[in-house]
Order: C-alpha cells, then structure tokens, then sequence
C-alpha cells in the first residue's frame, strides 16, 4: 500500500502571539513544530504501512527550514519525503496550496492513499484536506477516528460527527483527513532519527510539479485577508438561582428584552 | 556546558529526555504510590530502540558504550529515578553476557535485550552477603550436563519481571571468592521461584525481590566464563555498571534543581521571591556546581570505560561514590527549599530524596567504593615503592 500523508509546519501553538499593528502572527523566536492534527496522519499512514506493507511518503510545502518537519517525520517511520519550496508558493491560500499539492501528488503518481490531519493549528480552515481531494478527483472522508478494515480496494472508516460517527466506505485511491481519536502517535526510535538525519529531502519548486503559475502563490489565491484579531475573550454565562418556576420567568423575560 | 558527546549521544540524550519529560514524568507519582511494575515505560523505550544502545550492532543494539547507557539512565531517571531502574538494572544483567559471555550466549540473549522484548537482572546478593560478595551461600552443584543451583538470592532488582538473570552461585566453596561461578538463567527454568517482594522507602516503581533456588537445573553451556570466574564477572561488570547508578543519581538530582529553583523563583516571603535570599542563592548554587561537577566525572569515567582502558575500578568507583553523595545532598537541600511543601507527598521533591538514598548503597555501598578507591591509592604506592 502507497500511503501519502501532507504535512505544514507551525509555529508551537502555546506561544502563537499576533503583533496588533499590523495583525499577523509573531514568528519570531517561536519554535516550529509539525501542526498536531498531522501527527496523527503520520502515525495511522506508518500503521498501515506495518500492517499492509507498502512505503509511506510524507509532503509538505512551506520555506526551506520546513525541511526539519519533514525529517521529524522520516523519524516517526515515514519513508520519504518532499518539500515543495518556491517562493513563487509563497501567499498561498488554502485553494492555491492544494493546487500545489495534488500537482506534487500527481507526479509522485502511484498512491493508494493521501493522509492528512483534519486542519492545522495555525490557520483551522480544515480546507486544504478537501481541497487536494477536488483538484485531484478523488473521493475523500474527512474527521476519520477509525479505519475499521480494508479489502481489497475498498476501506471501511469511521467519521467522527457532533454525536456519534458515520460509518463511509470508500474506495482507492482516496483522501482522509484524520482526528485525534484516531490513535496515539508514537514517539521517535532512536535508528528513525539516525536515518532522518541522513534522508535525502527531495526539493521540488513549481516547475518540477508542473503549476498553472497563475494557479500558485498569491496571484493563484482567491481569498484575501482582510485583517487578523484576536477575538475577545467569551464572557462568563449568567447563573438564575432560585425556585424553578420563577427563574423560568425570569429566563424568558432574560431571553425576550436582551436576546431577542 | 558542553561534554562534546557524538551526534548519536546527542539524538540519544534528547530522546532519552523526551521519554522522560512525556511518558515517565507524568505517571512517576502513580507508579511510587502503586509500586506496579511500569511495564508501559518499557514498551516505549523499547520501540525507541533505547534497550539497545550499549548492545554492539552485530547482537541488534546500535553499538554505542557505558557512556550512552549513562546519558540515557541520567535523562530517564531525570523522570523517575525508579522506573528507569527497569531499564538501568537491564544493563547490569547484560553486562555479564557482554563482558564473559560466548558467542553462542551473546548471540541467543544480546539481541532479545536490545530490541527490548526482555529484560535483565543480575543476581549476587543473599542475605548473609551483601558487601561480602565471596560469603554467598547458594551453591551450583555439577551433575553431568548440568549444574543444581540451591539457594536463595535477595533484594534482586527486576527479580519475576526479567527473563534473563545472570547468577554468581559456589560451584566450590572451599575455595571462597575463587569458588563462584556466573550463570545464566532464564525465567521459567524449573526450581527457580519469586517469593518476597520488598517494599521499599525510594524508587518504589521498581520490583525488588527474592529468588529461590530448589534443585534448579541449569544446562553447562549457561555458565559464563569458566567455573571460578564468578567474583570476576561481578567485580567486572560493577565496574561498568557503576557510572550507571551515577547518572541515575545526576538525573535525580537534576531533577531536584530543576524543583528547587522553579519552586523558589516563584515562592513569595517577606514581599520577594525567596531567589533574592542569599541563603537561597548559595544554596542552589553549590547545589548547581556539585552536580556538574558530578556529571563531568561519569561522564570522564564512562569516556575512559569506553576507550578500552583496562584499570578502571578506580574511577567507576569515584564516578558512583560522588554522584550518590551529591544526589543525596541536593535532593535534601531541595526539600529543604521547599520549606513544608517539600515534606508533603504531593510535592515532587520527598520522593526525590527517598529516591536519592538507594544510589548511596547499591552496586556497593559508598563505604566499600572508598575502599576501592583506597586499594588503587595504596596499590599504586607500593608499586613505586618497589621500583624505587
């Protein structure tokens, strides 16, 4: 089985700042790290490849110091890695990032499954998994918690919802996004980082992928960002104490002078 | 500072410190409080390759030496010093067969250790010799392929959670120290039991307990070495085991530093941080400088094991003798900083200082490490008194 699982590199969640005069993120001094929901799309791709065989190839696009994630990853047990790096990527929105990456996918060709977590810390659009689906016509399942089994062709998931979960079957080659009930990522082994610190890192620019350039970078991205803010702070809920009758009155006529 | 330690070293101590600061630190309390077995733990330091890091690659270890099993067993024992015990009295069961055994023997039990599906033990101690290792009782009879081991082992570290023991029984007791001999017995073999388990005042995470020998029948080719070699395989192995029970004591007390001054910077009295006390401040900084000084001389000690250097009881026995007494005093003097918290359970720090004791008395009490280093002194006087 050929696994592909997409990467991105954030900066470590717990020290995310924005500089309110220009409203992007403060990257300074902040240590990168592989965005959590993708370590568990690194951790079920290696899964499958011990139970079914096959070889796990790990992508991402971002700046060259992307680099580092990519080698994490070889270390948790993925086999090979890519980086798409061009600066003609760079402004990418989510649309233009997973043009990028189903191009990267389409030449690496032979794939029975794309893997990624289910958004990234940074951004939590949750788009680019969905997106790498749609430019490569692919079918796809998103908040996969399970992969129940797999037959043949076919495999059978669970898809984590508000209450409960739907069970989809969907056949290859296709595109999961995963959650964090999925499994428990391991940490590296000691001959994994050895061989990380040695992999090769492919290095593939826009032209080694065959982009659209005007499907690329900032020019190949519909959205624009208007501003960034940190959204206040959610305000503490009211408690009605009281006899249960009258504090129902009370909650209606919260309800109908403020609410409504 | 900086020990100059290889890329590999590096990737070890920083795994090492993961493990400890992700798997082990957060259930250190559970397991001081249960005294279960963390079995878990293991599993994880086995599939991060760390069981065999000191295991040449020819027997599925990655070929690296005393000095790598000390990084590993500072930066595990960092999260508990009893749970990396699981892992560090591994490496003083594996001594024997790396230092003595065959290759037959190397190449049946190395490679089980090293991928981490089993665990070691070494087994010396009886309750009638402790330091007085040529005063054992249990004895290894010869009756044609095989030898009849009777006798009871104590205070056994990893004793009915190992597969592996390496056992020191009298195949001649006439003949004292010179009459043991070093087997190799596996779990399972019959006339081999597990009876009491110790409760203990530190490192509760690991499993102490008594082995007994009934007409155990133990198969010639399990012998290490030759019939006589036993007190030889046991002076030589605590020789390279012992900077290992030094850098567990440097990972306790590192951890104890870590404690005391996060603790102080943050605990307010008379309006300041206690940090702004001299009192404090000299405190933590002899507690900063015996520890790295402790440091640099395992890691001295483990460089020179590693080189191959044959007179090496000396400096292994000062390595494990500074370290332990260091550690005892910094994990105090940590409790101490602490003030009352310190002495209370849901602090980390008591736990730090019962942990801390054990490291002054196993693999040969600090006592009998002064009179090793006192031989060696004494040895090397006479030896320029004959030349001269």
């Amino acid at each position: 089985m050929n696994i592909i699982v997409c990467i991105k590199q954030v900066p470590n969640t717990t020290e995310v700042r924005i500089n309110p005069e220009t409203n992007t993120l403060i990257r300074d001094g902040v240590e990168s790290v592989i965005n959590p929901f993708d370590t568990y799309a690194i951790e079920e791709g290696v899964r499958l490849k011990e139970k079914f065989g096959g070889k796990v190839t790990v992508v991402s696009m971002g700046p060259p110091q992307a680099e580092t994630a990519l080698r994490e990853a070889i270390s948790l047990g993925c086999d090979e890695a890519i980086l798409l790096t061009d600066r003609r990527f760079a402004g990418s929105d989510t649309w233009a990032t997973s043009y990028t990456l189903s191009q990267a996918i389409r030449k690496i060709n032979a794939f029975d499954v794309v893997i990624c977590g289910k958004q990234a810390s940074d951004g939590d659009t949750a788009q680019v998994g969905p997106g790498i689906s749609t430019h490569l016509d692919i079918p796809q399942v998103t908040y996969v918690k399970k992969i129940e089994r797999i037959d043949g062709n076919i495999a059978k998931v669970e898809r984590l919802m508000e209450e409960g979960y739907e069970i989809i079957e969907i056949g290859f080659p296709c595109l999961l996004t995963v959650v964090k009930e999925i499994n428990e990522p391991r940490l590296p082994s000691l001959r994994g980082k050895m061989k990380a610190k040695k992999a090769q890192i492919k290095k593939w620019n826009a032209d080694d992928v065959a982009c659209n350039i005007r499907g690329i970078g900032l020019d190949g991205s519909p959205t624009r960002v208007v501003k960034i803010f940190t959204p206040p702070a959610r305000e503490s809920g009211r408690i009605l104490e009281g006899e249960i009758p009258e504090v129902c009155d009370r909650l209606v006529d919260y309800v109908k002078d403020e609410v409504i | 500072m900086d020990y100059l330690l290889t890329e590999e070293q590096k990737m070890i101590k920083e795994l090492a410190r993961q493990i400890a600061v992700e798997k082990i630190k957060p259930v250190a309390a559970h397991y001081d409080e249960s005294e279960e077995f963390p079995w878990p733990i293991v599993k994880v330091l086995a599939e991060s390759d760390m069981c065999g890091i000191y295991i040449p690659e020819e027997y599925g270890g990655t070929g690296g030496g005393v000095l790598d099993l000390a990084i590993a067993t500072e930066e595990l024992s960092w999260g508990c010093g009893g749970i990396a015990l699981a892992f560090a009295a591994t490496g003083l069961g594996t001594f024997p067969i790396m230092l003595y055994g065959n290759e037959e023997q190397k190449k049946k039990y190395l490679p089980q250790i090293a991928n981490g599906s089993k665990l070691a033990a070494f087994a010396l101690t009886e309750a009638e010799a402790g330091s007085d290792a040529g005063s054992i009782k249990t004895s290894a009879v010869k009756d044609g392929d095989h030898y009849i081991l009777n006798g009871t082992k104590q205070w056994i570290t990893n004793a009915g959670e190992a597969e592996i023991y390496t056992v020191i029984a009298m195949t001649d007791k006439k003949k004292g120290a010179r009459g043991a001999s070093a087997f190799i017995v596996e779990k399972g073999t019959a006339g081999m039991e597990f009876s009491k388990r110790e409760k203990k005042l530190g490192i509760r995470g690991s499993a102490t307990r008594e082995i007994v020998f009934t007409d155990c029948k133990v198969h010639k080719s399990n012998l290490l070495s030759r019939e006589g070699m036993g007190f030889i395989v046991a002076m030589k192995t605590f020789d390279n085991s012992r900077p290992g029970v030094a850098a567990q004591a440097v990972g306790i007390a590192q951890r104890a530093l870590d404690e005391a001054t996060q603790y102080a910077h943050s605990r307010k009295q008379f309006g300041q941080s206690i940090t702004s006390f001299q009192g404090i401040q000299f405190m933590m900084a002899d507690m900063a400088t015996q520890l790295e000084a402790a440091r640099a001389l395992i890691y001295s000690a483990a460089r020179m094991i590693d080189s191959g250097a044959k007179d090496i009881a000396k400096v292994s026995a000062m390595s494990k003798l500074f370290a332990s007494d260091v550690c005892m005093k910094i994990t105090t003097d940590a409790v101490q900083i602490f003030g009352g918290y310190g002495y209370m359970r849901e602090y980390p720090v008591e736990k730090l200082m019962r942990d801390a004791k054990i490291t002054q008395i196993y693999e040969g009490t600090n006592q009998i490490q002064r009179g090793v280093i006192a031989s060696h002194l004494i040895k090397q006087l006479s030896k320029k008194s004959k030349i001269a």
